[in-house]
């Protein structure tokens, strides 16, 4: 990457001058409120997309992203309901719990690789599935419901933030905090990718017996990995249920777990910023298809077959081909 | 006990079938193919149509699904995965390819063929009744079916010049190429008989259980399943696997009826417990 310091700062406060401020400025001019939903639902699937994209970057495809969403979205939802937990307290929970959950499913299964590792991930989704059916505590099928809004989050009697209750709107709170946990999570990816850590990781995809040789854990590093996408997955799942206020089992299905991979493809394996671009094209496409009426899926799966012939390494390989051309 | 073992070989022929297709397509491409299950529900309709509909006898109508989806599997492989493979840094790439083709199988059939539940005429009328076990006899034909086609498949693969060719790619893409095997060529031959597989199997069950458009999801990851017990790319283990899946099935649906539907949870567990244990399968090649 040859793109100098002062262009990639301000790439990065255009990005935050956009998102904060150009966005919302230009929905409400518009009057199409319904854009925030839309948009807080791609920059909390774009963190969880981020999460299987670090497990792509340790060499591992991860279709089970769809099973820590729903459980950190149960962990949440419990927490809330039936302990009086406040919102704010059972995030970085839920996102723990998926963590610890992950390290202790990762541990065995993160030795298998290939097909093997994609499938016992989707195989994952559907456990998650029939656990949150069988189990006593998630209420079955039936799900849970009503969930209270956010409420107020104060420090040292300082409100930080408001009682999502009383908003007049919402839908713009749950947009800048989605959109604000989205700018964190890829600051944090950026950095690490960029760290001693990433270039281990990025070692373990391409041989894993050569990296181990030379000395690096990789049993630690691809657990930590794997922790770590779980946590995103976890946490964008409970954000989920918050502003749905409900969950279900089938909230996240393996539809969803195959999408957050489609995500990073499409983006490109090879960028960090890939799935936040790839969930904003999916997501976005798929709702402008809706005037199709029924040939929406039919469309939509084409363009993405003929996305996949023409740009195979994901969308953002076009800003490096035209920039070796350049 | 007998009935359940009757059952569990009756499923486990059929889905040996149903995991022989992806097993062979991703021996030869190492593509995993997501759309496996749509091929099959695309199988089951055009039985549904050329039998039930048209009337035609049932074998034309297994034909014809054979025949059409081995067309289609040529062309996505001619196409489309052939394009990508070359194209892509990353082998996994196919993936994004294969579960956009399951998408786009999803639509067509929905288009064509609309999502109410299928059936057509039983083949054969009757119940078998003895030495306590209940069986339609159209379950014991469609069961005896897939085990001949199983058979074919098995000798097809061992004594044929195209087998031969298929099985020297699956061990080694370049050295089978250096030995002059047209390696495009077979890839799409190959291609083809694994989507073939899926229409027939589709074919034949739509005699049983109907077919409709939404199942297509379900029955890949059974088939992901079966592939991964048996081990990825083995012929043998996709046999192995498909019966051992059937045999679990029908023995938890009795043993756990008590429990509710916690079959296939069990089922999950138990297969991740034995993946951490055995990575590559009963009988897999190390890292597929």
């Amino acid at each position: 990457m040859t793109v100098n310091r002062n262009t990639r700062i301000a790439a990065v406060v255009a990005f935050l001058a956009i998102v904060f401020i150009a966005v919302p400025v230009a929905i409400s001019a518009s009057g199409r409120f319904d854009l925030y939903y839309t948009l807080t639902s791609v920059a909390l699937l774009s963190i969880a997309s981020a999460g299987v994209w670090l497990t792509f970057y340790i060499g591992r495809i991860n279709i089970g992203q769809g099973a820590y969403a729903l459980t950190g979205g149960y962990v949440s939802a419990i927490l809330v309901m039936n302990h009086g937990w406040s919102f704010w307290l059972t995030l970085p929970v839920a996102g723990l719990f998926c963590a610890a959950a992950s390290v202790l499913i990762g541990l065995p299964i993160l030795r298998l690789r290939g097909v093997y590792f994609a499938m016992v991930t989707l195989v994952l989704t559907e456990v998650a599935r029939l656990l949150a059916l069988a189990l006593p505590i998630t209420n079955g099928a039936k799900g849970i419901v009503s969930i209270p809004l956010p409420g107020a989050l104060s420090v040292f009697g300082i409100t930080l933030i408001p009682d999502f209750a009383t908003l007049q709107n919402s839908r713009l709170a749950f947009y800048l905090l989605a959109v604000t946990l989205m700018v964190v999570c890829f600051a944090i990816m950026y950095r690490l990718v960029n760290s001693r850590i990433g270039k281990l990781c990025q070692s373990l995809q391409q041989n894993e017996e050569l990296a181990s040789s030379i000395g690096v854990n990789i049993a630690y590093l691809r657990v930590i990995a794997y922790a770590v996408s779980s946590f995103f997955g976890g946490v964008s799942g409970a954000i989920f249920a918050a502003i749905s206020q409900s969950i279900y089992p089938s909230s996240f299905t393996v539809t969803d777990s195959v999408n957050f991979m489609l995500n990073c493809f499409l983006g490109g394996l090879g960028y960090v910023f890939g799935p936040m671009l790839g969930t904003l094209v999916l997501y976005f496409g798929w709702d402008l298809l809706f005037q199709t009426g029924q040939f929406q899926l039919l469309i939509y799966s084409g363009l993405m077959i003929v996305l996949m012939l023409v740009l195979p390494n994901g969308l953002l390989s076009l800003a490096e081909a035209t920039r070796k051309k350049g | 006990m007998e009935q359940v073992i009757a059952n569990g070989l009756y499923l486990g022929a059929q889905y040996a079938l149903i995991a022989l297709g992806l097993t062979l397509i991703f021996a030869l491409m190492n593509v995993l193919n997501f759309a496996h299950g749509q091929m099959y529900v695309l199988g089951g309709f055009i039985t549904y149509t050329v039998y039930g509909q048209l009337g035609l006898p049932f074998v034309v109508a297994l034909l014809a699904s054979g025949v059409t989806l081995a067309i289609i599997g040529a062309l996505m492989e001619k196409f489309l995965f052939r394009t990508v493979i070359r194209r892509s840094h990353r082998e996994e790439s196919t993936m994004l390819l294969a579960a956009a083709t399951a998408f786009f199988f999803d639509a067509v059939i929905l288009l064509l063929f609309g999502e109410k539940q299928r059936g057509v005429p039983k083949i054969v009328k009757g119940v078998f009744n003895d030495v306590g076990i209940i069986m339609p006899y159209d379950r014991i034909v469609v069961g005896a079916l897939a085990i001949v086609f199983i058979a074919a498949f098995v000798l097809y693969m061992q004594y044929s010049r195209v087998g031969r060719a298929m099985r020297a790619l699956a061990q080694d893409r370049v050295a089978a190429q250096l030995m002059g095997v047209r390696v495009d060529r077979y890839s799409m031959i190959g291609f083809a008989m694994g989507a073939m597989l899926a229409g027939v199997v589709g074919g034949l069950l739509v005699t049983i259980t109907g077919v409709n458009s939404g199942i297509g999801g379900p029955i890949s990851i059974k088939a992901f399943l079966m592939v991964m017990i048996g081990g990825a790319g083995v012929v043998g283990g996709a046999i192995a696997g498909g019966f051992i899946l059937g045999m679990m099935e029908s023995v938890g649906l009795t043993v756990l009826r008590e429990y509710g539907d916690v079959t296939y949870l069990v089922i999950f567990a138990a297969l991740m417990v034995f993946l951490s244990i055995r990575p590559n399968g009963l009988m897999g090649k190390p890292w597929g």
